[in-house]
């Protein structure tokens, strides 16, 4: 077994057959130097900033490219103690929906911001699937700024996906469910006349980025998977891949496998804004949370939205199309010339690729096979460019290295598949292990790709590495993509489970990373300066400002907190040495800690349930006398009247009492 | 141009003399080896009245009390956690007759990148075995580090 070499396609079968789904004999897929390719030596930077999906634990990961080293994590959707985010005073409104405080959610795809079709390094946008919402992070500063709620959805798959100068992000809903301004306690029986596949237009702010939920289309009650806009000449339009075009409701994996084809919903974007603008549409009374993160104050908030335009397929019926696609399609992706849209039938034995030039003659030419729930439905054949013919299993994802070729993942048949765009002709297919879902190509999605590298991202591990249990790691596999045939690099652990993931080259984000000035910090409860630094009562609250810097708090010592009081300590980190953030920490939290970026301010809410002596410390290694950043907060019981005092760590006065009393309002 | 070349290339011969220090210095190794030969001589060349930086010649002929003031407030927010304007020491050592023991230009270039001046300075790795903590690079623009300079100026009675 171990010895076998691949021949092609019909050894991979004739290997999957014989040992299940896990294709054996990787030692011959790698060459000799791929060790030194993917080497990036100490004090050396990696090509690529990688950002993948965390699946299931919500947040972004950063990885470089070619080393597959893990940077950082960003949360994003789900609460991290890491940082605080979601557990801070400041952060909290992030996670707010209209369904209150939501901690986790399950975070699938990725899109970079565009100008011209081309990735600009400005903003990432993520998707969360779970409670429906779109989150923008600011590449600046590596966070998330915005996440806004998308109403009359659930399961927000078809998302986010970005036009070619990033006018609109998309938010298709996987489960169509009765809309929000109707009764949804309704009999699951009444699927096909109440349930309504609802796809969300998001405007953004082309200088700041804001995003604003500027319509919805109330589409037939179909499941939507991915989406793509289409690009250059297809850049109005945008590109949907649909399942479940039988409605069933019950054991989907058969009932929802019955016909031969479901769809590639074509949607001409532009026509449906200026309808909007017209004044067509309806107002849905709905509820959906928009959180923004304010940079001066580091401080976000969230607004409860109230109302959703939301057109009707009566009114898109010249600006929306059904294109046939076998069977189940997932991957709906454009080429960079934007004249090209591959479907990717998951239980098709064939890759259908689609011409726009064909789909507006056909549409001009009333070139259709009928209608499906009141959209128009195009000819097969009048759309089509041709068929990939016996690419592999289960094909899912595409994507392209600009060069004429595009790059398939094969689901079932575990195998990355290229072939060539116009020909149709298979060119190369390499192994991947195991089960691979999304590929990326740094800017492989976009009209200028840079295609050097591919990473596959799989969903089984099996024996790649050792194992942790019965969740085993979730895999990622770096080709090198610049030859004829692909080169297996590296593979290498990832968080479960990785979905899609964007890259750009380094250059364009690592000079531009920046931190907080604390001339600008505009945060209400700021200390700038430990002259600035003091302790304040009002009621049974204490606000405490405190500063943070190598290496002591001030205060250091505060007495006088009686049980129940809600003590809010307010840490402005002093340092403004760009990578130097301080921890903060206290016994007996309910919450995180804090991680504070230099020149920031962060807010940890402690309400002390007994009393006693309670130390607090920074958490974050930041010099030599780090186990010296420390201090105190006496608690005495609720009623009692300790004088509310604190120290401010000078040298002069602390062998002595604390200096300080502390107000009270 | 050629200041830039010798302040990198003794910031890079001196983190690899040196013996690690904090583990977030920002001053990462970046120069390959080509340009690791010619540093042992740019290193020598150190010197102690003017330091590492971008600041010469600094004009301290007169007093100008509106700077000084400008230095105290942001001394305020960005210095006096560790630094007392007497004698006494907190965290770093006391202002109180620091320009008398240096140069202004010294000062200048010490307070606006102080990384590679502690790896290489006789006094500041004087101050450093004293202190444990490497001063933290505030992020001083040119003015706010002539200012400060006023401000220290005047506590040592300039006026």
């Amino acid at each position: 077994m171990k010895s076998l070499k691949f021949f092609g396609l019909g050894s991979v079968m004739a290997l999957l057959l014989l040992s299940g789904c896990k294709p054996k004999g990787t030692e011959t897929a790698v060459t000799g130097d791929a060790a030194e390719r993917v080497y990036v030596a100490p004090g050396k930077y990696d090509e690529f900033y990688n950002f993948v999906s965390g699946g299931f634990n919500g947040q972004v990961n950063v990885y470089g490219l070619p080393s597959g080293r893990l940077l950082k994590v960003l949360p994003v959707f789900s609460v991290n103690p890491e940082n605080g985010y979601g557990y801070s005073e400041e952060t909290k409104p992030m996670l707010q929906t209209s369904h209150g405080f939501i901690p986790w959610d399950d975070q699938h795809h990725l899109s970079l911001s565009q100008t011209n079709g081309e990735v600009d390094g400005r903003w990432l946008f993520a998707n969360a699937n779970n409670t429906p919402r779109v989150a923008r992070l600011d590449l600046k500063t590596f966070k998330t700024v915005e996440i806004l709620e998308i109403p009359n959805s659930a399961g927000n798959h078809s998302s986010p996906f970005l036009t070619e100068n990033t006018e609109y992000v998309v938010a298709g809903t996987r489960f169509a469910v009765p809309m929000d301004d109707e009764n949804g306690d309704v009999p699951i029986e009444s699927f096909k006349s109440n349930f309504k596949g609802v796809l969300s237009f998001i405007g953004i702010d082309k200088q700041s980025g804001d995003m604003d939920l500027s319509f919805q289309i109330e589409a037939p009650g179909i499941n939507f998977d991915l989406s793509h806009a289409g690009k250059k000449k297809s850049g109005d339009w945008f590109f949907f891949s649909c399942y479940n075009s039988e409605k069933a409701n019950t054991l989907l994996e058969v009932n929802a496998s019955q016909n031969d084809k479901d769809f590639i919903m074509a949607v001409n974007w532009k026509k449906a804004a200026e309808l909007v603008k017209a004044g067509k549409g309806r107002k849905v009374v709905t509820e959906y949370a928009h959180n923004k993160f304010d940079e001066s104050t580091h401080t976000a908030t969230s607004t409860m939205k109230k109302e959703v335009i939301v057109l009707s397929v009566e009114d898109m019926k010249d600006a929306m199309f059904m294109i046939p696609c076998p069977k189940s399609p997932h991957g709906c992706d454009i080429d960079p010339t934007g004249e090209y849209i591959v479907g990717s039938g998951k239980l098709a034995a064939l890759i259908p690729v689609f011409s726009f030039d064909k789909m507006i003659k056909a549409i001009a030419d009333k070139n259709f096979a009928g209608e499906f729930d009141g959209v128009k439905v195009i000819k097969y054949e009048a759309a089509l460019h041709g068929e990939v013919q016996k690419p592999g299993l289960g094909p899912l994802h595409t994507e392209f290295d600009g060069k004429g070729n595009a790059y398939t993942s094969m689901f079932v048949s575990s195998e990355v598949v290229k072939w060539n765009i116009k020909d149709l002709k298979v060119l190369d297919r390499q192994p991947t292990f195991y089960s691979v879902g999304h590929l990326m190509i740094p800017g492989g999605d976009s009209a200028k790709p840079f295609g050097k590298y591919l990473v596959a991202y799989n969903k089984i591990t099996k024996d790649r590495y050792l194992p942790t249990g019965p969740e085993l790691a979730q895999s990622a596999q770096l080709y090198d993509i610049s030859g004829d045939k692909m080169k297996l690099l590296l593979d290498y652990p990832t968080f479960g489970e990785p979905h899609y993931a964007q890259a750009l080259p380094a250059e364009m984000l690592k000079d531009q990373v920046k931190f907080f000035r604390i001339e600008d910090n505009k945060h209400p409860y700021a200390t700038k300066g430990e002259a600035e630094s003091k302790v304040v009562r009002e009621g049974n609250k204490v606000h405490v400002y405190m500063t943070s810097i190598r290496s002591h708090f001030a205060p250091d010592n505060i007495e006088g907190i009686r049980v129940g009081d809600e003590v809010l300590f307010h840490v402005t980190n002093l340092e403004q040495d760009w990578d130097i953030p301080h921890g903060f920490a206290i016994k007996g939290a309910e919450n995180a800690e804090l991680l504070i970026m230099p020149g920031e301010t962060c807010t940890l809410k402690w309400i002390p349930k007994k009393p006693g002596m309670y130390p607090m410390y920074c958490t974050d290694f930041c010099s030599a006398l780090h186990q010296e950043m420390q201090g105190y907060v006496r608690v005495s019981p609720a009623g009692s009247n300790t004088p509310l005092i604190y120290s401010l760590n000078n040298k002069k006065d602390n062998a002595q009492s604390p200096v300080k009393a502390g107000e009270t309002k | 141009m050629k200041t830039i070349h010798s302040i990198a290339a003794a910031c890079l011969t001196l983190s690899l003399l040196s013996c690690g220090g904090d583990k977030k210095t920002d001053s990462v190794p970046a120069a390959s080896t080509e340009t690791a030969t010619s540093e042992t001589s740019t290193a020598n060349a150190y010197d102690p009245k003017r330091g590492i930086g971008k600041h010469e010649n600094v004009d301290v002929s007169t007093f100008d009390p509106a700077m000084a003031a400008e230095g105290r407030k942001l001394a305020e927010v960005k210095c006096t956690s560790c630094h007392k304007p007497t004698e006494e020491k907190l965290v770093g050592p006391g202002w109180k007759g620091v320009t008398q023991r240096q140069t202004p230009e010294w000062i200048m270039n010490f307070i606006s990148n102080p990384d590679p001046m502690i790896d290489v300075d006789p006094e500041l790795q004087k101050q450093l075995e004293l202190c444990l903590v490497r001063m933290p690079n505030q992020g001083l623009a040119d003015n706010e580090a002539r200012q400060i300079l006023e401000y220290m100026r005047e506590i040592d009675g300039a006026k």
